[in-house]
């Protein structure tokens, strides 16, 4: 199943809820585009909930990445919500669980911008 | 559980992401006939796609003149699983380590190591011209978890 991202606002933070699969051709773009999107909205503060998305490679981990970095480099704060066991699994193995503000609960993630 | 069956399949595809799609399909549909749960199975997919991955894109540059060459075999004690490409050879010492502090945000370099980390054993062999890659991962001991 490709990838779907769906956006809503909630107290100042723009929540994206991913759903699919963010993989080489079936949603890394689409990923990147909507963070592109975002950023030249002047968003700042954006949650990427991925509790839907039960399959990434290592070009979705590398849009991961790059969303971060966007964002940090125009003064935006990604983070991550509701990883499944797969997703969680290999950012740990890549060592990029700890490079992201990883959160399992949305109150607490949108308390935690603020 | 059943004596998984053994079998061999092999088949040449043209260098696109379809073909992608099609290995790691033909790859996790004879994983779930020799028996893997679904954490292996998972694993074993992804390796094959990051393997796919490497040589429609990396290997091929998508050229439509040059195909992938794919076989995959279940012996009864492993599942065997061999990709070929087209391209200008690789050599897999000279890739960086993505878990090295300097390399850790890069946007890309983590297939191989993805590969290494999901199969028992992880073949490289240059040919001329290309590369050929063998991933190999033991079935599941009957009655336990794979290894």
């Amino acid at each position: 199943m490709a990838l779907s991202i769906a956006s809503r606002e909630v107290d100042g933070v723009t929540v994206l809820d991913l759903s699919g699969r963010i993989t080489l051709g079936e949603g890394s773009v689409q990923l990147r585009e909507a963070i592109r999107d975002l950023i030249s909205k002047g968003s700042k503060n954006i949650l990427l909930n991925l509790g839907d998305v039960n399959y990434i490679d290592s070009s979705g981990l590398g849009e991961l990445v790059s969303a971060y970095t966007t964002s940090k480099n125009q003064g935006a704060n990604l983070k991550l919500l509701n990883l499944t066991k797969k997703v969680k699994d290999v950012l740990q193995l890549t060592k990029l669980y700890t490079v992201f503000d990883v959160l399992d609960d949305e109150a607490s993630a949108i308390a935690s911008y603020k | 559980m059943n004596k998984p069956d053994t079998g061999k399949m092999t088949f040449t595809l043209p260098s696109t992401m379809e073909s992608v799609s099609e290995v790691e399909a033909a790859a996790e549909k004879m994983a779930t006939e020799a028996g893997f749960d679904e954490d292996e199975l998972f694993k074993l997919a992804m390796a094959v796609r990051e393997a796919a991955v490497n040589a429609v894109l990396h290997g091929n540059d998508y050229d439509p003149t040059k195909k992938i060459a794919v076989s995959l075999e279940n012996t009864g004690k492993s599942l065997v699983m061999t990709i070929a490409d087209q391209g200008n050879g690789l050599d897999p010492d000279s890739l960086p380590d993505p878990l090295a502090p300097e390399n850790l945000m890069r946007g890309t370099g983590r297939g191989i190591f993805l590969i290494r980390s999901f199969m028992d054993e992880v073949r490289f062999r240059q040919l001329d011209p290309g590369t050929e890659l063998t991933m190999i991962k033991h079935l599941p001991a009957e009655g336990g978890a794979a290894s």
